[in-house]
């Protein structure tokens, strides 16, 4: 509960700092789209001047038609087409303005938006990997969606809230020309109408946010609990389940009554308050016609004022309700932007084809908080065309390891060498060509299988993808897939099973041609026997020269038998290396540990 | 998660019946009968609705009679009589704030009241649906059954359902009142609006069909601004940053113009509404000129209508955006009354039922047969007796119906033909109370829920102390690994337990089975290879939960094949091999073809050499 309205408190003990961030943010905004901003506001404007030109009419018309007409009993029919006229005229221009306002205004808000997105999203692709490993996933899409949108929402009322204070000015000027006494009305009630809405939306939104978050709560247990279903109906749970969900959907329920009451006090005050005007106005009116200060025509436009008035005036609460909420939004928008570092990379490519010469050297790499090195002067060599398994404990640094190879991240100590190249001095393409790396958990993208493989690159044809997919036992499901190669996958397409799934990212690393393939665990969703038909193969081909040199993450024995050479990893160091024959006699950490699954069996 | 797949696919479920596809009236009638909470009452806040828009009508009156009793000409004014109607006016207005006042409030907290019930109705629904554990892929779509399409029909009873009420309460009072004063500018200002009357439902069509766009680009811009966070390291490590760049910005772009297309139909309805109104009330002008020289009207009827057509002004502005989210608030309440119709297939008996007695338990199908909704046989003619205490193997390809088996035996669905028995019982005679007492399954994945690890290991057994929690894990030869949690039982495990590895999940998920303490156990052998350490413990740790039980495990392995007493060898939806692993492999067929290839794999230079 305290987690829940924390943060609404915060934004109410520090009201005048955010308002004024606030306006300096609305000042970035209108900076940003400065011409369009103005043909909204022009548009807003014109709205304002015509909304108050139509009472004005109205007033004009009963002055110098209706009520010469029906005093002299005959039509007055030069200032009725004026009238006429001037009802239309104003009508469509004011239908001008609203399109300005809103069409324009709306162009505003989504241009902030997607220029927005677009500057987050960029500062996505350019951070390193470090930063990224730094913030959760649902923060940062979160950051570039909802927050990006909760920053600019204030755009969208703002040409209205301007345009109504122009339409309040316009309003004063034209009842001070109608009647003083009647404009006094206008400076009580146009006041009042202004502070019960700000007030409104102040005391709402914290506690419109609050159900807000609340909404997310419900859907967060929803989600969990229907995606742990079997271990519910098996644990016999539903019901406990049901309460932990009634308890959340009864929380928001309550907040939501809450921000009904407030809605139910200010809604039906709102629509009372220009009514209540209006019955001011003729009360006064009755007495300053009679003493001839006014004229009819005046108390009707007035009085019609109330009435078109009432609505706009709202967008400023809407603005000023709005703005701690962008306030909040913006300074998460804002550490992204203001986040600074990138990979940089060198201009040299590496000469030759055919596999490379892998080597490290004296390598140490600390994770940014951690206050051990998670790979001490670890200094390695792969011969070119070798197959190398890197076998080790969980926490021993093997991912690690992997990612250095293809600069996810860089050693704060040591080089990491190419054919002898340095491989920081590489360009980024030549970089990705050279090394494939394929992680533990793959990441499929939301379009065609045949892009899944190819990544858009156009030197690859369906021949070499297909050639690819029959490498890693691919070909029969992509085969058996609805429209091939043109299926789409992901969220609104097919879902592949994990085993599936790894395959797809293992055809995308050899369709490319790698010098260097590199196997973090790539295999492991894999059936057994799947799984040692394509490392056979992969093996073959770098024993026989065409393929890649490899190194591999590996649990399993079918994998590590297929090495050359095996490097067993202990925190961060190399503690023995060779063939896995002569490890598995020499070591007994290293036999212990690729017998684990064995030595299960024969517990047993 | 490989060899569920293909059964999943096969799984799909037929889709909540919509084939009776209902008018937008009867789905409100049913709905409202479905939350009673929202119907008591119901006509007194309508009345309250009425009530509140007669604040808004009468002030026209008032105008008119203010202006004809002298404020007109200004000669003989009969302020008495005006100062009356004011304060009449006031009395009125005050009365309808006040009504509008109760209306909302009794209109927010009733329909919340009853759709936090409908809420929580519908979710109690989706757990005793079978689909829930067939098809994962139906998950979010069962979720927002009980988020965005309550929040939908929730939006629509408390304001655009309101604002229909309202406006047309409005501009009906607001007809009246003008066909009373006069019917032919009564005419005039409803042929103004008639156009726009007339174009409403295609407006609305445009618009529905615009904010359709919108969605559909939000979900895709959604899908491709992940790629540079989810796939930060792919995108990292392939150099495809402008691609991925490309793609991201074409989403975005996708996006703003659907929402701008959106924006621009709604600025011309709005825009279009001020036009009619200008119209009207230059028409109403001229003709109420004309009529009242002829000596038909009074001057202020003439003005008072130019108040009465604001009265239409606004609902006519409102008309599109309200009819789009009536039609979406109207599909949501249809989805939701659908998913409560769907009966639910697993049906408990309660109390009625016979409970299964508690001793060591044996299963048995009788001609079990098996197939999904409108789909092909899964499982056919399976006849076979697990005596109690057995440690029986069910092994089988992708597909091969060995999962279909054990969600049978654990009830988690029910056969279309034959019956599934423990200890003698019928599980459809079984409560659910007391079937789950006695069986348990623990999924391949271990599944563990965003909290504490004491509150998870409580989903093994209600209540449990502290101190028998630990002495689950030390049963269990756990109380090494226990120990190593800084936390204890205090550890938060994260969302889907991802702060803990895939190998200490499928611990947690023994021990909490273990709590459970059933007689019969199935298991969904994991597939993924995780820390050799980690197996290492979790093997160990079956084994002792295992033995005193009987269990069915689904296999992957060979060594638990090698190990069960007894191997089910299913192909193709049959039961084709029975036996012991040695009488198997002398056998060969399907089994022999699954042996070769697992020792393929694990029969390597290690363990020989070791």
């Amino acid at each position: 509960m305290s987690v829940d309205t924390a943060a609404p408190d915060d934004l109410t003990g520090t009201d005048d700092r955010i308002m004024r961030r606030g306006f300096g943010l609305l000042g970035r905004g209108i900076v940003a789209q400065k011409w369009w901003f103005t043909v909204s506001v022009v548009g807003s404007l014109l709205y304002g001047a015509m909304t108050v030109a139509d009472a004005w009419v109205l007033g004009w018309a009963t002055d110098h038609v209706i009520r010469p007409s029906f005093e002299r009993g005959d039509v007055a029919e030069g200032a009725l087409w004026t009238a006429v006229f001037l009802f239309i005229g104003v009508a469509v221009l004011r239908a001008l303005g609203i399109v300005g306002r809103r069409l324009v205004g709306g162009l505003v808000y989504y241009r902030l938006i997607a220029d927005y997105r677009r500057r987050v999203t960029r500062q996505y692709l350019s951070l390193p990997m470090s930063w990224h490993h730094r913030h959760p996933t649902g923060q940062l899409l979160s950051n570039a969606n909802a927050d990006v949108e909760a920053t600019w929402a204030v755009f969208m009322p703002l040409p209205m809230a301007l345009g109504v204070v122009a339409m309040l000015l316009t309003a004063i000027v034209a009842m001070v020309e109608a009647d003083v006494v009647l404009t006094l009305v206008g400076l009580v009630v146009f006041p009042a109408l202004f502070g019960i809405n700000v007030f409104y939306q102040r005391w709402l939104s914290p506690k419109a946010a609050r159900a807000q978050s609340l909404r997310g709560d419900v859907s967060a247990v929803a989600h969990e609990s229907f995606d742990g279903a079997t271990v519910v109906k098996s644990l016999g749970r539903e019901a406990d389940e049901t309460e932990r969900f009634r308890t959340a959907t009864e929380r928001l329920r309550d907040a939501n009554i809450e921000v009904g009451r407030i809605r139910s006090v200010f809604d039906p005050l709102l629509e009372a308050l220009p009514n209540l005007g209006i019955l001011l106005v003729i009360v006064l009116g009755v007495g300053r016609v009679a003493s001839g200060a006014a004229e009819p025509g005046d108390v009707v436009q007035v009085a019609y004022l109330f009435t078109v008035v009432a609505f706009p005036v709202r967008a400023i609460g809407w603005v000023l309700g709005e703005l701690p909420r962008s306030v909040v939004s913006w300074d998460r928008v804002d550490s992204v932007l203001a986040a600074t570092g990138s990979m940089q990379y060198g201009d040299r490519t590496l000469p030759g084809g055919g596999a490379v010469q892998l080597d490290l050297r004296d390598v140490t790499y600390t994770f940014p908080d951690a206050d051990r090195p998670v790979l001490s002067h670890l200094d390695l060599h792969v011969g070119r065309g070798s197959v190398t398994a890197v076998v080790g404990s969980t926490g021993s640094g093997k991912s690690t390891l992997t990612s250095l190879l293809v600069r996810l991240v860089d050693p704060q100590q040591g080089r990491v060498e190419l054919d002898g190249v340095d491989v920081r001095t590489l360009t980024h393409d030549d970089l990705a060509s050279t090394v494939a790396l394929v992680p533990q958990s793959t990441f499929l993208f939301d379009d065609s299988v045949r892009e899944n493989v190819t990544l858009g690159s156009e030197g690859i044809d369906d021949a070499a993808v297909w050639d690819a997919l029959r490498t890693v036992q691919a070909e029969s499901f992509v085969q058996a897939l609805p429209d091939g190669l043109d299926t789409q996958l992901g969220e609104r397409g097919t879902t592949l099973s994990g085993g599936q799934r790894q395959r797809l990212a293992l055809a995308r690393a050899l369709v490319r041609r790698p010098r260097l393939l590199v196997m973090d665990d790539a295999t492991s969703a894999l059936d057994p026997d799947v799984e040692r038909r394509i490392l056979a193969e992969l093996a073959a081909r770098t024993s026989d020269g065409t393929g890649p040199t490899v190194l591999v993450v590996a649990y399993r024995k079918a994998t590590i038998a297929l090495a050359d050479e095996v490097v067993f990893l202990q925190a961060g160091r190399i503690v023995d290396r060779g063939p896995h024959h002569e490890l598995v006699v020499r070591s007994e950490a290293y036999r212990d540990l690729v017998d684990a699954y064995d030595q299960a069996r024969e517990a047993q | 998660m490989t060899t569920t797949t293909a059964e999943r696919r096969t799984a799909a479920p037929a889709p909540a019946s919509e084939a009776h596809e209902v008018t937008g009236w009867a789905v409100i009638r049913r709905g409202l009968a479905l939350s009673p909470q929202v119907m008591d009452g119901l006509g007194v806040t309508l009345f309250l609705a009425l009530l509140s828009t007669v604040g808004a009508s009468i002030v026209p009156i008032v105008v008119r009679a203010a202006i004809d009793d002298g404020l007109g000409d200004g000669s003989q004014m009969d302020e008495g009589r005006i100062f009356l109607y004011a304060g009449l006016t006031l009395v009125v207005v005050l009365l309808t704030a006040v009504a509008g006042y109760a209306m909302r409030i009794r209109l927010f907290t009733r329909s919340e009241v009853a759709l936090s019930d409908l809420r929580v109705r519908a979710f109690r629904h989706v757990h005793d649906l079978s689909v829930l554990t067939q098809s994962s892929e139906r998950r979010g779509v069962l979720v927002s059954r009980v988020t965005s399409d309550i929040d939908q029909i929730s939006l629509f009873l408390q304001f655009t359902g309101v604002m229909i009420v309202v406006s047309v309460g409005q501009m009906l009072v607001a007809t009246m009142i003008m066909a009373y004063y006069s019917w032919q500018l009564t005419v005039v200002v409803l042929v103004c609006f008639l156009p726009l009357w007339l174009s409403l439902t295609l407006f609305a069509k445009h618009m529905s069909r615009a904010y359709d766009t919108v969605r559909r680009t939000v979900g895709e811009m959604l899908a491709v601004i992940a790629e540079p966070v989810v796939g930060a390291s792919v995108v990292r490590s392939y150099a495809i940053e402008r691609r991925t760049q490309r793609r991201v910005d074409a989403g975005i772009d996708r996006n703003y113009r659907a929402n701008i297309r959106a924006q621009s139909i709604v600025a011309v309805t709005f825009a279009s509404a001020g036009v009619a109104g200008g119209l009207a009330n230059a028409g109403v002008i001229a003709l109420g000129v004309v009529l009242g020289v002829a000596g038909g009207l009074s001057m202020g009827t003439v003005i008072a209508f130019a108040f009465l057509v604001g009265l239409f002004v606004g609902p006519a502005q409102q008309a599109t955006q309200v009819i789009t989210d009536a039609q979406n608030a109207i599909a949501s309440w249809r989805r939701v009354i659908a998913l409560l119709d769907t009966p639910a297939d697993v049906v408990d008996p309660g109390e009625r039922g016979t409970t299964i007695p508690d001793e060591p338990l044996g299963a048995r199908f009788d001609d079990v047969a098996f197939a999904y909704p409108g789909g092909p046989r899964v499982l056919t003619d399976v006849d076979v007796e697990i005596p109690p205490r057995q440690r029986v193997a069910v092994v089988g390809e992708t597909g091969s119906g060995k999962t279909t088996f054990a969600k049978l035996l654990t009830r988690l669905m029910d056969p279309v033909e034959g019956a599934v028995r423990l200890g003698g019982v019928d599980l459809r005679d079984v409560p659910f109370s007391d079937l789950r007492r006695h069986v348990v399954m623990v999924p391949q994945e271990g599944f563990l829920f965003d909290a504490t690890l004491r509150d998870n290991l409580r989903y093994g057994r209600t209540g449990a102390t502290d101190a028998e929690l630990e002495t689950a894990f030390t049963d269990l030869g756990l109380a090494d690994w226990f120990a190593g949690l800084p936390q204890g039982l205090d550890t938060q495990v994260g969302q889907r337990g991802e702060s803990l590895s895939a190998g200490e999940r499928q611990l947690v998920a023994l021990v909490r089975a273990a709590l459970a303490d059933p007689a019969l156990l199935v298991l969904d052998e994991a597939t993924s290879a995780v820390d050799p350490q980690t197996e290492l413990r979790a093997t160990r740790a079956l084994e002792t939960l295992l033995s005193g039980r009987t269990s069915v495990t689904i296999a992957h392995r060979l060594s638990t094949a090698e190990s069960a007493d007894r191997v089910l060898v299913f192909d193709a939806g049959r039961l084709v091999q029975d036996g012991s692993h040695a009488q198997l492999l002398a056998e060969g067929g399907v089994y022999g073809r699954l042996h070769a290839s697992w020792v393929a794999q694990s029969n390597l230079p290690g363990r020989m050499d070791a």
